[in-house]
């Protein structure tokens, strides 16, 4: 297992460093890094969006539901939403709902483009397969993700503030107040380290399932599901790890 | 011309290509056959680099492949052009594009003199009005044309072509023999191919190497293959009733 471990994580290592080499033509990496921010952007826009406004109002009702005692003021309802959106909810659910979302689909694109030679068919060109199939990806996603988590945190206590509001928890005031209550900028900043981190993990990871897929459909199939579970995995301990060393 | 010396690969102890030496002519069809198993797509990719050979030497126009480094490699690459098995052809793009790809990456063209290099080789592999297609959406010879173009719209020295008939029915597999046998001659490419369609060994086998489990086992042409007195190679070759019968009466045309 060990050896396993480590086999893979070499080959890792080895696969982020043949990454960073001169591309053969600027061009078509350029156009090549726009198509992958309109896919992993664009592509995972609605279940964003979706998830981040649910998330907020679910935190809403259930924060309201424990805070019981009447020596606690309503308006410290937005400042949990506020706070766990910011270091917890927006970058870390977010990125795991991501790297279902774009993890698999870079795995199996990859994966597929191994078993049907695509792949070879490029290092034959002279191509370095790294540079051209995996760089764009992570340097789009390192790109996009950020922006979609700051997107994500907007809806998120914007569907606080809709639940907060609409079932008469709190009123407009009290959420607004809340919102500004002790606001802690390094929290937001916070989150979009995460955010980048996260966003390396996804991509790299689930670049590196697909790439090196041995076998048939069953296998692009598996390698999907492996990259998914381990980025979540590694995401996890990511998590943990930025929280115990910056805050 | 490709001099291959001494090669040897093996995996995981298991001899795949033991000692095998051959030479592959300029301007002609060199064809590599064998069964299943018998070491021919290994050799193909050590060729080509994919694989790295335990042992031997294989020069491309007098350089030692094995000895150059990261960028004469890579020069080397572009004059080489490879039609797979599966052809694969990028499937996100079009057939336009698939062609286009490696003019994109290598050369300086304006947009316009790439459209008319890519049209050029469509028209030489006799595909029309297939542009703006998708792989998926074109037959399986088709693919094969269109892989067949993006392998020389680099007009390459050297040319590797991996079982092009597989899957393929009779009359298109003719046709796309006779247009890679076309080309070879037309562009005076280095063709070297994996085969074990019989029709491609008896019709274009200007220099025939067959490998029989990782050794080889015989050199020749199509017509000394007629002829030949090699027992394993002619149960591969004339393996039906049908075969043997026109063999034999090959033999009588020719003596």
């Amino acid at each position: 297992m060990i050896k396993g471990f480590l086999t893979h994580f070499g080959r890792y290592i080895l696969m982020l460093k043949q990454m960073f080499r001169r591309p053969e033509s600027g061009r078509v990496y350029y156009k090549e890094f726009f198509h992958q921010c309109n896919e992993i952007g664009i592509g995972s826009l609605w279940i964003v969006i979706i998830i981040s406004l649910f998330l907020g109002a679910v935190t809403t009702v259930q924060t309201a539901y424990q805070l019981v005692s009447p020596l606690v003021g309503l308006e410290l309802i937005a400042t949990i939403i506020r706070d766990s959106t910011f270091l917890e909810l927006s970058p870390t659910v977010t990125c795991i709902v991501l790297a279902g979302v774009i993890g698999s689909k870079i795995s199996s694109e990859l994966g597929n483009m191994r078993v049907s030679e695509q792949i070879d068919a490029l290092e034959i060109m002279g191509i370095n397969t790294h540079t051209f199939l995996i760089l764009p990806k992570i340097l789009a996603s390192i790109f996009v993700i950020p922006c979609l988590i700051v997107l994500s945190m907007f809806l998120s206590v914007l569907g606080g503030y809709l639940a907060g509001t609409w079932s008469g928890i709190l009123n407009p005031t009290q959420f607004e107040m809340g919102l500004l209550l002790d606001f802690v900028p390094f929290n937001l900043f916070f989150g979009l380290i995460k955010a980048f981190v996260f966003a390396f993990i996804i991509t790299s990871v689930s670049a590196y399932f697909g790439y090196y897929v041995k076998g048939g459909a069953l296998e692009i199939g598996r390698s999907s599901t492996k990259a998914v579970v381990v980025s979540c995995i590694i995401i996890l301990l990511a998590d943990y790890g930025l929280a115990a060393l910056l805050l | 011309m490709i001099e291959v010396k001494n090669l040897s690969k093996a995996f995981s102890g298991k001899v795949v290509l033991d000692n095998v030496s051959c030479n592959l002519y300029k301007g002609k069809m060199n064809l590599i056959i064998g069964t299943s198993g018998s070491g021919k797509s290994v050799f193909m990719k050590c060729m080509i680099g994919l694989i790295q050979p335990e042992k031997g030497q294989i020069f491309f126009d007098g350089k030692d492949l094995l000895e150059m480094n990261k960028d004469d490699k890579k020069e080397l690459r572009k004059n080489i052009g490879m039609l797979f098995q599966g052809s694969a052809l990028f499937d996100s793009m079009t057939v336009e594009d698939n062609i286009k790809f490696p003019l994109d990456m290598f050369t300086n063209h304006t947009l316009k003199e790439k459209k008319n290099i890519v049209n050029g080789v469509l028209d030489r592999v006799n595909i029309d009005g297939a542009n703006k297609k998708f792989p998926s959406e074109i037959s399986g010879g088709m693919q094969k044309r269109v892989a067949l173009a993006r392998a020389i719209v680099l007009k390459p020295k050297f040319l590797f072509v991996d079982e092009p008939n597989s899957g393929l029915d009779p009359k298109t597999s003719l046709v796309i023999d006779k247009l890679i046998m076309e080309l070879t001659r037309e562009y005076e490419i280095t063709t070297v191919v994996n085969t074990h369609d019989m029709n491609t060994v008896l019709e274009s086998g200007d220099n025939i190497l067959y490998l029989d489990y990782g050794k080889k086992g015989w050199e020749g042409t199509k017509e000394e293959i007629i002829f030949n007195d090699n027992a394993r190679l002619n149960d591969f070759i004339f393996a039906s009733d049908f075969l043997r019968a026109a063999k034999e009466k090959r033999m009588k045309e020719l003596s």
